[in-house]
This record gives structure tokens, sequence and C-alpha cells, in this order.
């Protein structure tokens, strides 16, 4: 006697989207709900909720540049889960792409933003790849489980910044501030729209472009699917797996060394320890939401990031931490996934023992 | 030098592992049944805000760590449900709790910012107190590191030498074989999930009852995804989380003491040692199948059970 | 008489349109070992599964000792004195076997009483003879060992029904020599034990009643000393070929064809490292259906795995076309002509979640180099649904939804259009209606009468007899012998099946 769950035959996307959505509406509902008991009218955190990101170009640019790393990191995040490997060291490899970018910084200039950026954005690229190779390399050799890999590479990268950052890579003139010098104009990705709109939601869009067509068009990109589908249609098609996970993880790694890139060339121009207020983790949210589909991360991570411009307007407009921004995501995400179960299974009431549910 | 680091050193590496101990003990029991959470980070927080605000509010310390213990559990309700009832992807989940009690405990604990509180004393237990070398390190500290220790014990037996931390761990190594044996699994994991966040709130709790004693936004500053990396360096095993996570918080408190001593190795790479380490054992256990069947992780962690699965 | 212990009556379950079993009634003794006798898909193990409370009947009831009982888990089976010994062992791997025993225990309290446990161990051990280390790891034990611990865990739970699902499967002849002593005790002491087999012989040595079940039904239960195992072979498989094939005959003689697969002396490994291939070697000509008839699990995966190129043999060779393929990768294989049609079309043969068209790209997508146009599959995707008749509403649906029998078409479609020199076959009408069935036949009687050499597996009797030009029997991973068609009759081939050697 009770309830149970039974796997649904049909898995519609439309149905997916509407549970999601269902998912997300009851959350912020939910969010307005908590801020009532404060004070705080639920019209007027509507208002700001929609206003802030929306209703000015201004926060439509900020939305946008925000939404550029948490993007890249969806991409990155959503390549690898294709083949069903979880890679949730995207944060780390997005500081090592920050870090590769500002090595080249720090030791060359070819002359031009021309010869420059792309030489930068390069090595962030091979650098986050590279990094993830490594987690790819254990599994294929020795058996190890990627979440923990990429959990422990994370800790690593982060460190490793950490120790540049207030060691031997400081600016002098920081006032012990713990940040390296400010990279010129030469370095620094331009910005295509005033004040700070630069050049990384071109690539970011481009990215997810060449994402799709990777994944659609290319043998390659045939393949991880076949083998994110099942492993032993994979083999029995001579597929080669091994080589497939170490090639999944290195564009994974370098999509997410791109963002690091994109923070550091783009926006923040300078090292600093918090490079990231975990981009990585919020990348595995949206990967998740957007049903690991690269043009579906892009507007997922738009939404996701207007979510961050709203909370800093709740934070000014009613004097609320930012934090408010994390106890809404995390409810987003919450109710996304219940969204998300929903979608998959369904509600079975069960009669008298004995009696079957044929 | 010897007497620098029994008296200085180890006490304070105690002190600095104590929350790690707890959470990584709370997680080894949800692990153990098969349910990995990401989330601790955030069930700490909401642990260390409990805590404090009972305290702040009048409570006596104890009460105030069996309020987190509660907050703990009750928080980690939700992931519990969504993993094994609904059966949802357990990474997501967790990192889905870790932001939302990060979040929680912020907004919530804004007004308490820069307020403090007596918390526990140290409690020294004669005549263990008296002992060279370990006596102040182990037994001049105060009443929740010695309940650390307890649970350590306890953690230890409840898993290994009861026939309920028998049929948890066969949740968490076969569910398959755990259910054919009559075994209520999803219940079991439900349980070990909230019980085991209950004791990682304690975690957090510790923070502002003995460590600090006054309360600041994100008090907890990572422990809980350190502890996230510690129950895979302990092996899922109590006893050598007891020491790893001294050995951890010892790792940050050392920096200091060997820099008066002329010794600088920069702090960052002191701190990597123990994850590139966990790298390595890891590593090893996939060499031979031996090592693999010892070293481990439960063979089920993170994976749904679902009976009718065909 | 004695008394009954246990009656399923007319128990019916089905699986997602399918039914495992119709109608199906059964009854046990005190004191008594009934045998259950089927071929795969019989029902046999649907039917102790519900009996277990694994799985709940859709219709029907269950009476142990008189009382109706309703199980809705393995808990309540196993405390109303259900003790079942699976196929595949319910042994928690990296605990030790004293661990395993106590899992399985009721009322053992908080504590984990391990001295207690190991002298119940050590007790029952010594009463049934079964000789086990409680203290060692189950990694560490062999297959043998780990049924005995097995066992002697059920046994331990003190059960009035104790169910062996195939327990002499993985034994060696005095390892099933210990066991039919242990159930000879066990019978003694007034339990009832339902053993569950293919082997006949052993099946007449051991048990009192035997019950024979195909197709989801049961067909017939008889006293051991009133039939012969010729009559239970019959009974099992012996079926009138409802469906005549119109094979024409091989024009000239077999051996003057080419030889297109050469299999030599081939040794593989299992899963669980013991010898599933033993030595086997056949010989497949072009235009030729060669058919190897067999119980499923007696290495005919392997033999198949290390054919298509999907496992590394031990010993042996393998030739296709005279070219040596042994140790080849599946790419050459597949290059060379070679054609595998799974058993698990769902998962392997197809790719689940992906569409029709993807589906059909799976065996020479490289040939496009590094672009993967999805056009040039479009076209053939629209091509062979039509020349197969495959039924679907929608080229771009998951294949996953499919029926059985579509699925099979798509696979086919894709197979054979290949133009392959070999096509290696398992299990091809499996779980499909007859529409589906006929088709899959004739597609292959087809694809023989253009000179393709064809390796049918299958444990479907009639199929290999009707359409083989040679059958071969396999067993425990060695070929039992090789017959023409007009030499077997069902009762031949049934006795090899069983193990029974010939010539």
């Amino acid at each position: 006697m009770g309830i149970r769950f039974r796997r649904r035959f049909e898995e519609g996307g439309l149905r997916w989207a509407l549970a999601s959505a269902a998912g997300v509406l009851f959350a912020l509902l939910l969010s307005a709900a908590l801020l009532a008991l404060r004070g705080i009218s639920p019209a007027s955190f509507f208002y700001v909720l929609l206003e802030a990101p929306f209703g000015s170009s201004y926060g439509l640019k900020e939305t946008a540049v925000k939404a550029v790393p948490i993007a890249f990191c969806a991409l990155a995040v959503s390549l690898s889960f294709r083949m069903l490997l979880w890679n949730i060291g995207a944060e780390g490899q997005l500081h090592l792409g920050a870090f590769a970018a500002a090595l080249f910084a720090r030791h060359l200039d070819w002359g031009s933003r021309a010869l420059n950026l792309p030489a930068m954005g390069l090595s962030a690229f091979v650098a986050g790849g590279l990094y993830a190779s490594l987690v790819g390399l254990l599994k294929v050799r020795l058996r190890v489980n990627e979440v923990i890999s990429s959990l422990m590479l994370n800790y690593v990268a982060l460190l490793w910044m950490d120790y540049l950052v207030y060691g031997p890579w400081k600016d002098p003139s920081s006032l012990g501030f713990p940040m390296t010098p400010l990279i010129p104009p030469s370095h620094s990705l331009p910005v295509l729209i005033p004040p700070r709109l630069h050049l990384g939601v071109l690539l970011v869009v481009l990215s997810s472009a060449a994402l799709h067509l990777l994944l659609e068009r290319t043998s390659f990109g045939y393949e991880v699917r076949v083998t994110g589908s099942s492993k032993e249609a994979s083999l029995y098609a001579g597929m080669n797996y091994w080589r497939n996970v170490l090639l999944v993880m290195f564009l994974s790694g370098g999509l997410a060394g791109l963002a690091g890139f994109c923070e550091f060339s783009g926006l923040i121009h300078r090292l600093q320890p918090s490079m990231s207020p975990g981009y990585g983790f919020t990348g595995i949210t949206v990967a998740w939401l957007s049903r690991v589909k690269p043009l579906v991360a892009l507007p997922v991570s738009y939404l996701v990031a207007a979510l961050f411009v709203a909370g800093d307007a709740l934070q000014i407009s009613f004097r609320l931490p930012l934090a408010s921004v994390q106890v809404v995501q995390g409810l987003v995400l919450t109710f996304a996934l219940v969204g998300d179960f929903f979608s998959r299974y369904e509600l079975v009431l069960e009669g008298r023992a004995g009696e079957g549910d044929a | 030098m010897l007497d620098l680091i029994f008296q200085e050193v180890l006490p304070a590496a105690v002190r600095s592992g104590t929350p790690l101990l707890f959470a990584t003990l709370g997680e080894i029991l949800t692990e153990r049944s098969g349910v990995l959470n990401l989330g601790l980070e955030g069930i700490m927080l909401v642990g260390a805000l409990s805590a404090f605000a009972s305290a702040f509010a009048g409570a006596p310390p104890l009460l105030a760590a069996a309020l987190a213990f509660a907050a703990g559990a009750f928080v980690s309700l939700p992931h519990a449900l969504l993993s094994v009832k609904l059966k949802g992807n357990q990474v997501v989940s967790g990192v889905a709790l870790a932001m939302l009690g990060s979040g929680i405990s912020a907004a919530l604990g804004k007004p308490l910012v820069g307020q403090t509180i007596r918390g526990f004393e140290p409690l020294p237990l004669w005549p263990l107190s008296e002992l060279p070398a370990v006596g102040r390190a182990l037994f001049r500290q105060d009443p929740m590191v010695y309940l650390s220790y307890l649970l350590v014990l306890l953690v230890w037996v409840f898993l290994h030498r009861s026939s309920w931390g028998l049929r948890l761990r066969a949740c968490g190594e076969s569910p398959r074989v755990a259910d054919a044996m009559g075994v209520p699994v999803d219940r079991v994991r439900i349980f070990a999930t909230c019980l085991g966040g209950g004791i990682v709130a304690l975690g957090g709790a510790y923070l502002p009852l003995s460590y600090t004693r006054m309360w600041v936004e994100n008090i907890s500053a990572g422990r809980g995804w350190i502890a996230v990396a510690l129950v895979i360096f302990s092996l899922w095993d109590p006893k050598r989380a007891l020491w790893s996570s001294y050995l951890f918080g010892g790792l940050g408190v050392l920096q200091f003491y060997l820099q008066t001593r002329g010794v600088g190795v920069p702090t960052p790479f002191l701190l990597m040692i123990p994850y590139l380490a966990t790298l390595v054992l890891m590593g090893f256990s996939g060499l031979r199948e031996e090592l693999a069947m010892r070293l481990s992780a439960p063979s089920a962690l993170g994976k749904p059970y679902d009976r009718e699965e065909r | 008489m004695s008394a009954q212990l246990l009656l399923m009556q007319d128990i019916w379950k089905g699986f997602g349109g399918l039914w495992a079993n119709r109608g199906v009634s059964f009854d046990l003794l005190a004191g008594e070992v009934h045998a259950l006798l089927g071929e795969n898909g019989a029902g046999k193990s649907t039917l102790m599964n519900v009996l277990v409370g694994l799985y709940r009947q859709d219709r029907g009831r269950i009476f142990l000792e008189g009382r109706e009982v309703r199980f809705s888990s393995p808990r309540d089976a196993i405390r109303a004195g259900i003790g079942m010994v699976h196929q595949h062992f319910m042994l928690v791997e990296k605990m030790t076997v004293w661990e395993n025993v106590a899992l399985g225990m009721e009322g053992l309290g908080l504590g984990l009483k391990r001295e207690e446990v190991l002298r119940r161990i050590e007790e029952a051990s010594r009463r049934y003879s079964l000789e086990v280390d409680p203290k060692a790891h189950i990694w560490q034990l062999s297959v043998g060992e780990r049924q005995r611990v097995e066992i002697l865990r059920t046994l331990m739970s003190n059960p009035r029904v104790l169910v062996l699902d195939e327990p002499t499967s993985v034994l060696t002849p005095q390892e099933s020599e210990g066991l039919f002593r242990t159930l000879r005790r066990v019978r003694e002491e007034g339990r009832g034990v339902i053993f569950i087999s293919h082997k006949l012989r052993e099946v007449m040595e051991v048990a009192d009643r035997i019950t024979v079940m195909r197709g989801g039904e049961r067909v017939a239960t008889l006293r051991a000393e009133e039939v012969s195992e010729e009559r239970l072979a019959e009974l099992m498989i012996g079926r009138k070929l409802r469906l005549e094939y119109s094979k024409p005959s091989p024009s000239g003689s077999i051996l003057a064809r080419e030889e297109v697969l050469r299999v030599e002396d081939l040794r593989v490994e299992g899963d669980r490292a013991n010898l599933a291939v033993d030595g086997i070697s056949l010989s497949v000509r072009g235009g030729t259906i060669l058919g190897v008839a067999g119980v499923a699990g007696n290495g005919q995966r392997e033999l198949v795995e290390a054919i298509a190129g999907l496992r590394r043999p031990l010993s042996g060779r393998i030739y296709l076309l005279g070219k040596d393929i042994t140790h080849a990768p599946v790419r050459e294989r597949i290059a060379l002509g070679l054609s595998y049609i799974p058993a698990e079309r769902g998962q392997v043969g197809l790719v689940g979640d992906l569409d029709l068209v993807d589906n059909v790209a799976l065996k020479d997508y490289w040939k496009g180099g590094l672009s993967f146009d999805r056009r040039r599959f479009e076209e053939r995707a629209g091509r062979l649904v039509r020349e197969f008749d495959v039924r679907v509403q929608r080229l771009d649906g998951p294949v996953k939804n499919m029926s059985g029998g579509n699925m099979q078409r798509l696979l086919l479609a894709r197979e054979l259009s290949s133009d392959p020199v070999l096509v290696v076959a398992v299990h091809p009408t499996w779980g499909l209606d007859v529409a589906a069935t006929e088709f899959v036949r004739e597609r292959l009687l087809e694809e023989r009468g253009k000179g393709k050499a064809i390796l049918l597996i299958s444990e479907d009797l009639e199929e290999i007899m009707a359409l083989s030009d040679l059958i071969a029997v396999i067993s425990r991973g060695k070929i039992m012998g090789i017959l023409k068609p007009e030499e077997a009759d069902e009762r031949r081939i049934g006795l090899m099946m069983m193990g029974e050697r010939e010539g």
C-alpha cells in the first residue's frame, strides 16, 4: 500500500522544460514569500528581480558580462557530462586558464592585441585542457573516479593561485592586498560595448556554436554521443573509449580555461584570490538545467547571471546580503531537480498488497 | 623544538582539526551508506549559525550544539530525499545544498556579525591532562573536542560492531544484495544522510562555540569542502579520519611555527599535500585488485538504487 | 503423504507487454526436492522471483502451509521462511564470509555478535557438510566456495522452503556431489527444496518430482521415478515445427564452398575468471548457416565476442576469409566484412538514446573522415526503413522507444545492407512476435542464398533446426557434436545440450 514511482516511458523535451520552469517559478515564489517575512513586498521583489538585469541597457550588459564565465563552465561541464564523465573540476581548470594567460602577459608581448590575445587564449585553453586531462589519465590508467580526482585538483589549482598572488607575483604597490599588477590594454580583451561588455561575449557564443557543431556534425562528436549513451555500443562499433575520455576531458578543461582567460583578460585584468565566485559549480547547475545541450546553455547561463545581477540590486535596494542570491539559487536548483525528476518518473498509487501494478 | 611542537603546535592542530573531524565523520556515515553529499560547506554554516544564534539568545552551549545537530539533520533531508527516493543526481543536488546552506547562513546571520558569545570553556581532563607530550594537546581542550573523540569511537563501533552498521555498509557496497537480505535500503540511506548531516553540523557549531566565539560571515572558510576530500583521504575509516583531520588542520597552523624557525615553505604548498596525497592513494588502489578491494570507495557510492531497474 | 508446504496458484507476471508467467500453478510438499525444469525464457526464474518477493505477481495467489501470503519485499519472504540461493550471488564482495552471513540473519539484536555468528557458521557447516572459511573475504573466494557461502547463509535462516537457482552450473562434479549430500540432509529435516536446473541427469538423481515449464506456462508435473530423460527433454524442447521454411538445398557439396570463418582451438576467459570457451573449433562456409544450439551461459557469448573482437582469446586462432583476425581491432573486422548482430539489441547493437539516423551510421560513420554528414545517413535511413519495413512514426525519436520487432528490423537493415561476408547473429528472434520472427528468419535465409556465411547462435531449437545447414551443440564451452539437420532430432540435440557428449 502506498506511493511508488515508475520510470516514464516517454521522456519528452517539452515536459522537461515545463517541469523545470515550474520548479524555478516555485522557487522564486518561495523566495518571495521568505523575503515577505522580512518586510519586503513580493511585488517589489519581482520588480527588482526583473528590472535590474533586464530593465536597462546597463543591466543587460552587466548580465551578459557575468554570463560569460558561467556559460564557458557550463559548456565545459556539458561536454564531459555528455560522455558521462563527471568533471566537477571546472573551477580549478578555470584558474589554470587564468594562470596561463597571466603567465604570458607577464613575460611576453608580441606587440599588438591581435597577436597577444589569441596567444593568451590558446595558452589558457591548453592549460585548462591539460589539467583536466590529468583527471582523464588517472581514470584511464589507474581507474580513479573522476569526481574524486577533479575535486582534489580543484583545491590544488586554487592553492597554486593563492601562492602566486600572495607570493612571487604580488603587486608591490597593492598595499598588502593580494593581487598581481594590472595588465596593460595590449593584453586585455577589447571592450565591445562600454563600459564592460568585452569580446568574451562573442567568444562564448562562438564556442557554444562550435561545441554544438562538434557534437552534431563531426565523427568525434558522434562518438561522444554514442559513448555517453552506451559504452558497450561504442565498443561494439570499434570506438576507442580511452582515447575519447582523454580528448573529451582535454576539451572540457580547455573551455573552462577560456572562462578563466575571459575573466582575467576581459574583466578583472589581474590575478586575485577570488577569480571566480564558484563559476565552476554554477556551470554544473546550468549544464544540468540545459540537459547538456550547448545551445541551450547560453540562454540558461544568461538567466542565471541575471539572478546574480538581481542579487546585487536586491542587496542595494533592500540592504540584503549577497547571500540571498545564494539561497534563491540553491532553491532554484533544488526545485529544478525536482521538476527534472517528475519529467522522468511518474506517480503510481498502489492498491492492496498482492495485487500488482500491471 | 620538540617542546614547541607538543606544547603549541599539536594543541592548535587539534583545535583546528576538530571541525574537520566532525564533518568527516558525518560524511563517512553518509557515504558508507552509498549517498554522496557534497553540501557539507552549507551544512556546516547552518550548524554554525544555529549554534551561535541560540547561544546568543541565551541557550547554554550544550543545547546550542544539540540544536545545531538538529538543524544539520533537517537541512540534509531534502538532499536525502532527492537522492534516494527521487533518484536525482547526487552531485548536482549536493552542490545545491552547499549553496543553499551558505546562503541561508549568511542571510540570517547578517544582523549577528561581530557579536560574541561565551561558548565552551576549556575543560582539562585530570589526570590525563598531566600526561607528558600529549596531555596538553589532547586533554586540555573543550568539551566538544572530547565529544569528537567519543564520536570517532561511536561511529567506528557502529559501523563495524553493530548489526545496523553492517546493514548500512551493505547498502553502500551492494544495495541489490542488501535489498535481497531484507535491508530497507532507502530508509537506511535517508537516515544515514540525515544523521551524517547532523554530525557535520556539529563541526560547524564548534567554530563559533569553541574556536572563535564570534560570528563572521563564512565562518567555515571552505572547511566543508576540505572535509569532502578528507573522507576520501581517510579511506572512509573513522580511525584514519582522526589523525588525518589533525594533519589537515595542523598544516595551516604549522606554517606559522615553521616561519618562526626560519623554514619558509609557502603555506599553499603545504596545504596542497593532503589533496595530492589523496590522489596518489587513489591511484595506488587502482593498480591491484587487492588494493582496490581494501582501499576503495563504497562500490555503490553516488548511484541511486532502483529495485525494478531491468 | 507429506503436507503441502507451498502452493503458487495461477500466477501471471508480465513486463512491458510480455508475459513471463502465464497462469502457472506450482506446489511443493514438505520433505521433497521438486525440480523446476525449462529453457531460458521459460519463466522459471520469474516464477521464483515472485516467490521470494523480488517481483509482485500481476495475478494469482501464494499459500504457505495453508495460509495465504503476500510479499511486498524480499524481507517479507525471508521472514515467512522462504530462502533462495540466486544464480547471481547475493554476496557483498568486500565483506567477509561471516559478515555476509550476519547480514542475512534475523534476531541478532543491536550488536554484531561475531563469536556467536562464527559459532553458528561452524555448526551449520558441519551439519550440512559445507566447508567455508568464515574469515575470508568474498573477493578471495572461488565461485564454488562463494556458492557454499550462499547456501550456508540461506540455510542458517531456517527456511521452510529452500530455492536453488541453477546451483550446479558453476560446480565441479565433486562439488555437485557435495551439494546433493547437503540437499538430502535438508530434505530429511522436513524442509522443501525447489531446484531449478537444466541438467537432466542431476535432476533425475536428486529430485522427487519434476515440473517442466515452457513459454511461460507449466507443461507437466511428474514424479521422477515415472519419467525418463528422453521424455523430459521432449517436454522441455520438443515441439512440432509450426512454420516451414523453404530452404533451397545448397547446390553441390558444402565442402566445395569457400571457407569464410574458421575458428581453431579457441580458448576464451569469461567474466569470472572461468574458462568459458574451452577449445572450440568450427568452420562456416559461404552460402551456409551454421547453427549453434545450446542453453545460454555455456560460452556462446564469449565465443561470439571473441569472433567480433570484443574479447581477447587466451589462445587459438580465428580466420576470416583466410586472414588471421584473432587479435585484429573491431574496425578491421568490420572492414573485412564481419557483421555482428548481438543479442542485446537495445544496448549494444543499437544506441537506445539516439535516433534512427544516428543508429544507421554506427558501423561506418568513420568513412566520412572528420565530419559527420547527417544528410547522407538520413537518406540511407529512409531507404532502409522502406526496404526492411521498419514501422516508425518519425525518424528522429530515440530508438529505445521502438518495439522489439522494429528494433530488430532496424538492426538487421543496417547490418545486412553493408554487404558483409559473415553474419554472426545471436538470439535474433528472442522476444519478437511471429511476424518479426518470420521476417528475421527469411532475411537470414536470403543472405544465405546470396552466398554469405552465417553463424547463428540460438536457444530456439526449432529455429536452429529450420535454418541451419549444420548444427553444432555447445555445452560448457565445448562443442558436443556437429550434425546435419536430417540426422538430428530434438531429443538427440536436447540431450547434447544437457551435457551428454556424443561421438
